[in-house]
């Protein structure tokens, strides 16, 4: 029997090719400066859902909330074997925090239907590892964390966890969600002949821009009318992104956005690093005491 | 996240600046197969898009994935178990395993046999991404020709049975074609093919240095008309791995050591007739060797751009006296001389790929059903042209490439010193796979030797019409082809000596090397005047190129012109006597 697995994934900018212009001048991420990229242990958490279905045959359907241009992540996804994808966009998700996220999310997973949702463990650009827990929490399913490795057993599922200094097997009944670790995997490359179908998959969002940057000239209606084709033709090719606003998820918008977004942020300190590149001490006693006094000074150590 | 696709301002711009367009409309029979496929292109530009996607894809995997493993794949090698199966090096195992998974391993196959269709050119260009990552590698992955062969010749049952197998990945291949006493000498072929009572064809006999004999299909060479004794007695075979086909050696190797290279003992193994008898060697093979050495081409690529890459950045991070190493002149003599170098091969070995690209596309376009009769003889004139030039072009490519190879590894050492004759740094493995790209799917000389016709034929100047086209240049560029014009005079008066000695042939034999330098630097330069008209850069390298490269074709002439023959004449006093047994 297979498992219908769902997959949440976030674009995130790229922490790797931090610069100098990566932070604003008042500390936040200055998503501008940095490219965007698959957040790593998605793509993991991506990589158990395809080998879930692998063995056990089912459904792999990606999830993200986010710009239209997270759209390039769900791309990337259906290229490496995801068979649906659903962007959940909508002006109104705009500063959410972890907490009004994972409540967006639910909404779309229980539209959705799943035995099992796969999260990665954590996003490279915030590293709060709170929206799959609280998600889990909001949809009821048994919670397992840092997943390394797993095995289905009818309706039940034995996960390996790591746990830092080693690991446990757990037993959950589903459905649950697990955070997937890196560890867990490698994930797989593009397969390219899926590749150069789904790379052409577009959300109706981008659909209507390109329209727009095509016909410039165009009335409202005839731009509609040409985007509702173009969306129906993609659609027939099975090249057409779902696409969710908070109305579609039926969302209680108390809970969403800023309104339910409790976290606040008190004060955001921009550590700039003076040091400069490497200092060299002699392999000689002396020079390991020099280095040990530079260190304890300047409360590095001890 | 490391992509030896994007990261390759060289490749970028040969993949910007050659014609794909055209390329692809061949390739893809004016892309009437996106009806059938949903994959395959709807028109040029998503040709190009999809190409650079495919590149994208290989360039990720091989610099993410491959490159940090083979290190340790030239450590550990394969092993051949008790039982006769070869167990690859991790690295390799995992690496095959992960271009199977992205569709790679029927990279030029078509569609419907669950290939990309890729053409040649692109095929070269990751075989060079592919070898910057593992060198070994590409001895696998390259060795795609093998399912083409079985494309272009097998029937068509024997194709469904083997190709959609192959282009997964799942199964991999081996030309199984050299013998103890038939090495560049193919001829000589004695493995036995033979039909048992029941029809049958059996195969008998030994093969020794098979590059992945532990392959599941072999493709081999055998002498099916034992009374016919040179290579029109030799027909091509596949062989399925089994019980009768055994592994009774890895080699142990200089370099390249994931390649596993085997000796093969067929008993009576059961096989199947590839094509016709008696057109194995000079129809089949001949094809496929053709392919492995543009392989090989690119395989020398991906080496040289691997130390030079090193040394490149070892000169800038090196200090000695107080400065970077590069800051002296000497240090960047040797990192000059490996960049154009390394240039040059790649421009050549791209231009060969295309223009096989070319005939076999317009071969191809000449059996289209809706070929009009006007239309047939311009095709049917660039196929027996491209044809043509691929005689010279592609033993060209393999021969100047691989030279490259070896020579930026070892100018890559030199700008290393000590610490690259240590392990320490990857460019002795670099030095050591290098070296065989000049020996395997025929040495240098025999390179020289299948390039010399064409040479003599006056093709060099045919090419470099080609190349240069009928355009105006601008007035920087101007003076550069004018100097490959007075390459080329001299050239024709150098081949003209050559056909007016007395002993003609002898002659041409012994100066064949150095005709052929002279051609495949004038090709070259084509190359690079046409690349400087979209690039300051290519501007820079063409005008280097001819400064470099002028003054040694007027040395090459008057060494043709001198009438030296002592190489034959004087040989036992210029050698020496044997050396005596120890």
């Amino acid at each position: 029997m297979g498992y219908n697995s769902i997959v949440c994934v976030k674009q995130v900018p790229d922490t790797k090719q931090i610069t100098g212009q990566a932070m604003k001048s008042d500390g936040t991420v200055n998503r501008a400066a940095l490219p965007a990229i698959f957040n790593p242990e998605d793509l993991n958490a991506l990589e158990s859902a395809l080998e879930a279905r692998d063995r056990h045959g089912g459904t792999v359907t990606v999830l993200t909330m986010g710009l239209p241009s997270a759209c390039d992540v769900l791309r990337d996804a259906l290229c490496r074997g995801a068979d649906h994808a659903v962007l959940v966009t909508d002006r109104r998700c705009a500063a959410s925090d972890t907490l009004a996220t994972s409540y967006i999310l639910s909404c779309a997973v229980r539209k959705l239907n799943a035995d099992v949702v796969f999260c990665g463990r954590q996003a490279i650009d915030g590293d709060t590892a709170q929206v799959g827990p609280q998600l889990a929490e909001k949809l009821g399913y048994t919670l397992v964390t840092y997943l390394e490795d797993f095995e289905f057993e009818g309706r039940t599922v034995r996960v390996r966890r790591n746990i830092g200094n080693g690991y446990e097997v757990v037993r959950s009944q589903l459905p649950a969600l697990f955070t997937v670790v890196e560890s867990a995997n490698k994930p797989r490359p593009q397969a390219l002949r899926k590749a150069l179908k789904f790379k052409k998959a577009l959300s109706p969002l981008e659909v209507n821009k390109i329209v727009t940057e095509q016909l410039p000239d165009a009335d409202d209606n005839t731009k509609r009318s040409e985007a509702a084709n173009r969306c129906q033709a993609l659609a027939k090719q099975g090249l057409l992104i779902t696409q969710w606003d908070l109305d579609d998820l039926e969302a209680d918008l108390t809970w969403c956005g800023v309104t339910g977004s409790p976290t606040k942020v008190n004060r955001i300190q921009s550590i700039v690093l003076a040091g400069g590149d490497y200092k060299e001490f002699p392999p000689t006693d002396a020079g390991i005491n020099q280095l040990i006094y530079e260190l304890v000074e300047d409360h590095t150590i001890g | 996240m490391a992509n030896f696709f994007t990261d390759n301002d060289d490749i970028q711009f040969l993949f910007n600046h050659m014609n794909l367009a055209l390329v692809a409309k061949l390739r893809e029979e004016d892309f009437s197969h996106a009806k059938t496929f949903d994959h395959a292109p709807a028109n040029a530009a998503e040709a190009i898009d999809n190409y650079r996607h495919i590149l994208s894809v290989i360039g990720e995997i091989a610099g993410e994935r491959v490159a940090p493993t083979a290190g340790e794949t030239d450590e550990v090698g394969n092993k051949l178990n008790a039982d006769g199966s070869v167990t690859y090096a991790p690295g390799i195992a995992e690496a095959v395993r992960l271009f199977g998974q992205a569709d790679a391993m029927g990279f030029t196959l078509p569609y419907r046999f669950g290939g990309l269709n890729g053409p040649h050119l692109l095929y070269s260009m990751s075989n060079d991404i592919v070898s910057r990552a593992d060198a070994s590698l590409m001895n696998l992955y390259g060795l795609q020709g093998i399912a083409e062969t079985i494309n272009a010749f097998a029937t068509e049952e024997i194709k469904q049975e083997y190709l959609p197998r192959m282009a997964s990945g799942e199964w991999t291949g081996a030309m199984v074609l050299t013998e103890p006493d038939a090495g560049s000498d193919l001829q000589a072929v004695k493995v036995r093919a033979f039909q048992d009572p029941d029809g049958q064809w059996r195969v008998r006999g030994v093969k020794r240095f098979i590059t992945n004999g532990c392959g599941e299909v072999l493709l081999v060479l055998a002498r099916t008309e034992p009374d016919i004794a040179d290579g029109r007695g030799l027909s091509c075979l596949l062989v399925e791995r089994g019980p009768r086909v055994k592994v009774r050696r890895l080699e142990n190797k200089l370099g390249i050591h994931g390649s596993p290279t085997c000796e093969l003992f067929f008993d009576d193994a059961p096989a199947k007739l590839i094509g016709e008898r008696r057109r194995g060697l000079i129809t089949y093979v001949m094809s496929l060797m053709n392919g492995a050495r543009i392989g090989i081409a690119s395989q020398s690529l991906g080496i040289g751009e691997a130390a030079f890459r090193v040394a490149r950045d070892y000169a800038n991070s090196r200090k000695q006296f107080n400065t970077a190493i590069d800051n002296f002149p000497a240090v960047r003599d040797l990192l000059v001389e490996m960049s154009l170098d390394l240039q040059a091969a790649r421009a050549l070995t791209y231009y060969a790929s295309y223009c096989v690209d070319l005939e076999t596309g317009y071969g191809t376009r000449l059996k289209a059903a809706d070929l009009a009769a006007d239309e047939q003889k311009s095709v049917r004139n660039n196929e027996r042209r491209y044809k043509s030039f691929n005689k010279t072009l592609t033993p060209m490519a393999k021969y100047y490439g691989s030279e490259m190879s070896m020579r930026v590894a070892n100018s890559s050492m030199a700008v290393l010193g000590g610490s690259g004759y240590m392990k320490d740094y990857a460019v002795e493995r670099h030095l050591r796979d290098s070296r065989i790209t000049t020996i395997y799917e025929g040495t240098s000389q025999l390179q020289v030797v299948a390039a010399i016709a064409g040479v003599m034929g006056g093709q060099t100047a045919e090419i470099v019409a080609d190349i240069l086209g009928e355009r105006t240049w601008s007035p920087e560029l101007q003076p550069l082809t004018a100097k490959i014009n007075d390459g080329l005079n001299i050239l024709a008066e150098a081949v003209a000596f050559v056909k007016a000695h007395n002993a003609a042939n002898a002659y041409r034999d012994l100066y064949a090397r150095k005709l052929v330098d002279i051609a495949t630097d004038l090709v070259i330069a084509a190359l690079f005047c046409d690349h400087a008209t979209a690039s300051d850069k290519k501007l820079a390298v063409a005008r280097r190129w001819l400064n470099e490269r002028i003054p040694r074709l007027h040395m090459l002439k008057e060494q043709i012109y001198s009438g030296d023959t002592s190489t034959l004449d004087d040989f036992e006093t210029l050698v020496g006597p044997l050396p005596k047994a120890e």
